[in-house]
């Protein structure tokens, strides 16, 4: 032991957990071969360890319960009124929509599924609007490119705070236009780009009552996904036919664009 | 969703396993990991994007299994039996293995909670000490002497049983 760091339990911890560098491994391994008793007791514990591992390993390998069923608890949350146990208020309001929907239908049913709030509604409205105006061969925007100070001015406006246009050139994506577009939640620009070879990708940015500041939620319907953040009260919603793996990173380069003062 | 779906579907085997061990009882267990899933699909959005999920889920799991542990004690709440044996838990013991497995887990099981949290975290779920130490909320001095207790203690309790079944016997000339 030559001047070294002097090993410390900390180091022996790491060391039975694969938890250290190969080179602080490497003066563990030494330390252990001049102290054999140490060298015993570590060997022990790994040995624990391995054995720990394998009593419990059965544990994890049963078929998980009906009621842990991810898919099932997340339906339930996303209709709670079906759920009675939230009190009178909640199984008078099911029960009116029970007395609704024998006379009104399929209806009140979407609207009572579809997200009324917050990212979700904002991804909602962005794949809406890609759903018209990605596939419009004659006017997809309203305004070109070329003129894009023009929306510029026009959405601020509208949004009543300044917005600007992201560059998606580096991901091979060049802006064409937008144009302003309604939702249930006020005005919201729209923003489309070209690949050149007939990908359009849309983005949709608007003001945010709730979730202002929210993380990014990724979510895929059928051919389309949707990468959806809002930062300091604007939400942003890049929608696009593409897999998750492809559009998350165009997002982040967009994100990254509009992460400094607004 | 969908990547709420994928991070944390796979993850269930472990967190129920976790329960289970802390709880040592299957139902509760599986009641807590419920509790636990349903608090991660609520408030899936509140969680850092660029934080783990598994440590995150840790975090609700255990949090949840301390506030049980703590309230089963305060009712004097007695664990079922045939839950609360280890051999409920362990395989049977393998003769090949150089530890039975049945020992260690009733040496597991004698472990302080807290300990016992630490040790499982970094051994079988495999979390780093830092990650041990978010779930947990306690520093990461905490989790590391905490993990050198558990096996120290784990040791003593082995070394302790692999004395001869009738020491007694022995110490006769």
């Amino acid at each position: 032991m030559s001047g070294g760091r002097p090993i410390t339990e900390d180091d022996l911890q790491g060391y039975i957990d694969d938890a250290i560098d190969s080179r602080r491994r490497g003066e563990v391994e030494a330390y252990l071969a001049i102290h054999p008793e140490v060298a015993e007791r570590v060997a022990i514990d790994r040995a624990l360890r391995d054995s720990l591992r394998d009593a419990l390993a059965p544990i994890a390998d049963e078929p998980v319960p009906a009621e842990l069923n991810l898919s099932r608890l997340v339906d339930r949350h996303r209709r709670p009124r079906r759920d009675w146990r939230g009190g009178p208020w909640q199984v008078a309001a099911a029960l009116m929509l029970m007395v609704l929907g024998g006379a009104g239908g399929w209806g009140l049913r979407s609207v009572q599924e579809a997200p009324h709030a917050g990212i979700a509604a904002l991804a909602q409205e962005a794949a809406d609007s890609y759903a018209v105006y990605a596939p419009d061969t004659g006017r997809p925007v309203e305004i070109k490119a070329a003129d894009a100070p023009q929306l510029v001015r026009w959405a601020s406006r509208r949004l009543e705070r300044p917005v600007s246009i992201p560059d998606l050139s580096g991901a091979g994506y060049s802006f064409i236009g937008g144009r302003v577009v309604p939702t249930p939640h006020g005005p919201a620009v729209l923003y489309m780009f070209d690949d050149g070879k007939g990908t359009r990708l849309t983005m949709l940015a608007r003001n945010m009552a709730i979730d202002r500041d929210s993380p990014m939620k990724l979510e895929s319907t059928g051919q389309v996904t949707s990468v959806s953040w809002s930062r300091d009260g604007l939400g942003f919603s890049l929608v696009g036919p593409l897999d998750r793996a492809r559009l998350h990173p165009i997002a982040d380069v967009a994100r990254a664009q509009f992460s400094g003062p607004i | 969703m969908h990547d709420m779906m994928l991070l944390i579907e796979p993850l269930i085997p472990r967190l129920r396993r976790y329960a289970r061990v802390l709880l040592r009882d299957s139902a509760a267990a599986d009641d807590l990991v419920q509790d636990c899933l349903e608090r991660a699909i609520s408030r899936w959005h509140q969680r850092r994007a660029d934080g783990d999920a598994r440590t995150w889920l840790f975090t609700i799991l255990h949090n949840l299994a301390m506030n049980r542990i703590r309230q089963t004690a305060r009712r004097g709440a007695h664990v079922p039996v045939e839950d609360a044996s280890p051999a409920a838990i362990a395989r049977a013991p393998d003769q090949e293995s150089r530890i039975h497995q049945r020992d260690v887990m009733q040496a597991l099981d004698r472990l302080p909670d807290d300990q016992r949290a630490v040790l499982l975290l970094v051994t079988i779920e495999e979390l780093s000490y830092a990650d041990t130490a978010k779930a947990l909320d306690v520093p990461i001095g905490t989790v590391m002497s905490r993990l050198s207790r558990a096996r120290l203690r784990l040791r003593d309790e082995i070394a302790g049983r692999e004395q001869p079944a009738v020491p007694s016997l022995r110490r006769v000339k």
